[in-house]
């Protein structure tokens, strides 16, 4: 088939069973958008900021485990789109971003528009292609897709000069992807699994790790069977949430610098880490030589440079989690002797008694961890939740109760600002079923809010939360902590009417300072169905709690601050 | 904090556009060293072949190989422990000196006057780069005007 280089994205992506992209045009992308007009196989909604496609683009690969897609154009369009690009990164989310490019004749002259977008991807991409040539269009696209949802999935953007949309060539997408130098490793050496699986047997206080690699690898029905079969505890890392399901009695709670007293001290004290799908990142693990100090570490994990780079395993894994799980479940089956941890287990119990993920209700104004929990207690099940980055991003951590993988979807490697809306709207795209909510604060809602329209238009309801205490509150907290209460560019005490903010794009806002008020805010909200900001005015200098300062040990928590 | 030692690494890659930029910003973004770096097309195929000579711990090495290993166009990464190692440098005296002196001292080092023009000499040496330092350091004398040096190639025994 001779086409145009435009038509062949559009013929790729119909061929990858695209059903939506998210996007913004511009000059050097309008061959393609050309075809977008022409074409009725797939959506495409118009986000109101590159950014925003691509984090929507990243909500919807989240929630529906498919690739991502977002276009753009060349120049600022491209630059807007980076840090979406780095968070998916960050957060290996399989994404294709394609963007325009001025065309071959213009390049390095300082073109309108035009940058080194190759250049400033190739640090940000699982990987990238400036494509020279319409011919080569097909192998690259199909290899675009194949990168980025395979082995450590991850964004994949495609640069695509104008002339080249242009140009007519072949098009034949059949030829299956062969990459000769990329090739993942998806199964586990097996004798290395039994031995891993042997250490288990061995171990009197093992602890179950386990990452976001567990929902990547769709792995959680494999892992909560192998939980349940090894009777063995699990941590989650805040990617994890959702993994076990918060009515598992094996689930301690979330670990690292907010994680619960519980999770922390249990990783503290274990003598045997099963990492599943966990990188060790630095907001987990707190002081390193203090780390899980007398514990052997089994490690699995689909990316072999996750292993051993900050804490060293004993028993490295390369493989699929899905695929290793299931052979640790059969070898489990036989060695495996879950009476043996019963004394494991009441160590953590009063852990859990001990210190558990708590709040005070002692302030006249609503607490933020209660509207959290109030969420959970209605819709429960039936919300998909985003977040954006801050202390309400860490609170729904703790306090909502996840009951499934890939209902959690938040911003956890680069901690982007302004991720939750945008996000919130592909998941809704992904799930219309369910209910999109996204728990925000007064400092991030605003960094993505030109996505009412988007919303509006689109008729995609989702429901913002925003834990309004007037302030940056995350970075307030540790000005307040560590900093003698200096507030230095923290205080948001000037901001919008978000009530009015809402109805001027056509959406529906509410004000909320009671429970009673927060009640019917949100049943309304959902009934009506329609993009909502429910204002809920909130304690303004509630922390969180509890805390490992940056670089501490993890036993070494904050449980809580007193105002002097 | 274990000792960074020298090491030598080949990595061969497909030989295609900006293939370069993305090793030398693996190592500049995850702060590696490069110490030398050298890479020419692998004659009668699609790939190229790079010396990579840096230092660091083994785990640092091991995360090196890793990160090189992720890069989609890395065929192959080998970390030499038993290799033969040369380098070239090029060295420009003034006609001044005595000519056979630096003969024979570039003689010594596998090496011979290449060029003489009407003001300059062009000595070349190849050698294991140690003995490249060797050499340059007894050069001194002869008040070197210009030097390059190539950078490291290595083979596995």
């Amino acid at each position: 088939m001779q086409i145009s280089g435009a038509q062949m994205v559009i013929e790729a992506l119909i061929a990858e069973n695209v059903d939506t992209i998210f996007g913004y045009p511009g000059g050097a992308i309008m061959n393609v958008y050309d075809e977008i007009y022409k074409q009725n196989s797939f959506k495409h909604i118009l986000a109101r900021h590159e950014q925003a496609a691509v984090h929507a683009a990243e909500g919807y690969a989240k929630a529906s485990g498919r690739v991502g897609v977002a276009m753009i154009t060349s120049g600022p369009g491209f630059t807007n789109a980076v840090t979406g690009l780095a968070d998916a990164y960050m957060d290996s989310i399989p994404l294709v971003v394609i963007s325009g490019q001025v065309p071959m004749s213009l390049i390095g002259t300082d073109a309108f528009q035009e940058i080194d977008a190759v250049g400033i991807s190739r640090s940000c991409t699982k990987h990238n292609y400036l494509v020279t040539d319409a011919a080569d269009l097909p192998r690259i696209l199909k290899e675009a897709f194949y990168i980025a949802r395979t082995g450590r999935p991850g964004p994949v953007h495609v640069d695509i000069p104008k002339d080249v949309t242009a140009q007519i060539a072949t098009f034949d997408y059949s030829k299956p992807v062969e990459i000769e130098t990329y090739k993942p490793t998806v199964n586990g050496n097996i004798r290395q699994i039994k031995k891993a699986v042997e250490a288990i047997r061995d171990a009197k206080r093992p602890l179950f790790y386990l990452g976001g690699g567990v929902i990547h690898a769709d792995a959680a029905d494999e892992i909560r069977e192998l939980v349940k079969l090894t009777g063995i505890p699990a941590v989650e890392t805040l990617m994890a949430r959702g993994t076990l399901g918060f009515e598992n009695p094996l689930l301690i709670s979330m670990l690292g610098m907010h994680g619960s007293y519980a999770a922390n001290m249990a990783m503290s004290e274990t003598d045997l880490v099963i990492g599943l799908g966990a990188r060790f990142d630095d907001r987990v693990t707190g002081k390193l030589s203090e780390f899980a100090k007398n514990a052997k570490v089994i490690h699995v994990d689909i990316d072999p440079a996750s292993i051993s780079k900050l804490v060293t395993a004993d028993f490295p894994i390369v493989g699929d989690l899905k695929n290793v799980a299931i052979s640790m479940l059969e070898i489990s089956k036989e060695i495996v002797d879950k009476e043996r941890y019963t004394p494991w287990l009441d160590t953590i119990a009063n852990f859990n008694k001990l210190h558990p993920l708590s709040y005070k209700e002692d302030t006249p104004e609503l607490k933020p961890q209660w509207v959290i929990q109030r969420v959970g207690e209605l819709l429960g099940d039936r919300a998909n939740v985003t977040t954006d980055v801050g202390q309400h991003q860490m609170w729904t951590a703790q306090f909502y109760p996840f009951s499934r993988p890939r209902q959690w979807i938040t911003s956890g490697g680069l901690g982007t600002m302004g991720f939750g809306f945008p996000a919130a709207m592909g998941v809704k795209v992904a799930d219309p079923e369910r209910v999109s909510i996204n728990f925000t604060g007064d400092g991030s809602i605003l960094m993505n809010v030109q996505e009412l329209m988007t919303t509006v238009e689109y008729k995609l309801p989702v429901i913002n939360i925003i834990l309004n205490n007037n302030y940056l509150g995350m970075v307030r907290q540790w000005q307040t902590l560590f900093y003698n209460k200096r507030h230095s560019s923290t205080d948001l005490s000037v901001q919008p009417d978000f009530v009015k903010l809402a109805e001027a794009f056509g959406g529906i806002g509410y004000r909320v300072t009671t429970k009673e008020e927060f009640d019917a805010a949100l049943k309304d909200a959902v009934e009506k169905n329609v993009v909502a900001f429910i204002d809920v005015k909130v304690h303004r200098l509630e922390n969180v709690m509890p805390m490992v300062p940056a670089g501490g040990s993890l036993f070494n928590m904050m449980l809580e601050y007193k105002e002097k | 904090m274990e000792e960074a030692a020298r090491r030598v690494i080949s990595v061969i890659v497909i030989n295609e556009a900006s293939v370069l930029s993305r090793i030398t910003d693996l190592f500049s973004g995850r702060g590696y060293n490069i110490t030398s770096l050298t890479v020419a097309p692998i004659p009668e195929s699609r790939y190229s072949r790079l010396t990579i000579v840096t230092s660091g711990s083994v785990r640092v090495m091991e995360q090196i190989t890793k990160q090189l290993h992720k890069l989609i166009p890395v065929l192959k990464v080998i970390e030499h422990a038993d290799l033969v190692e040369k380098e070239m440098a090029l060295v420009k005296f003034p006609i001044t000196e005595t000519l056979s002196e630096i003969s024979a001292l570039c003689s010594a080092y596998n090496g011979s006057i290449v060029n003489v023009s009407e003001e300059l000499i062009i000595a070349m040496v190849a050698d294991e780069p140690k003995r490249v330092d060797y050499f340059l350091a007894a050069a001194k004398r002869f008040h070197p005007r210009e030097i390059v040096r190539s950078g490291a190639v290595a083979l596995e025994r």
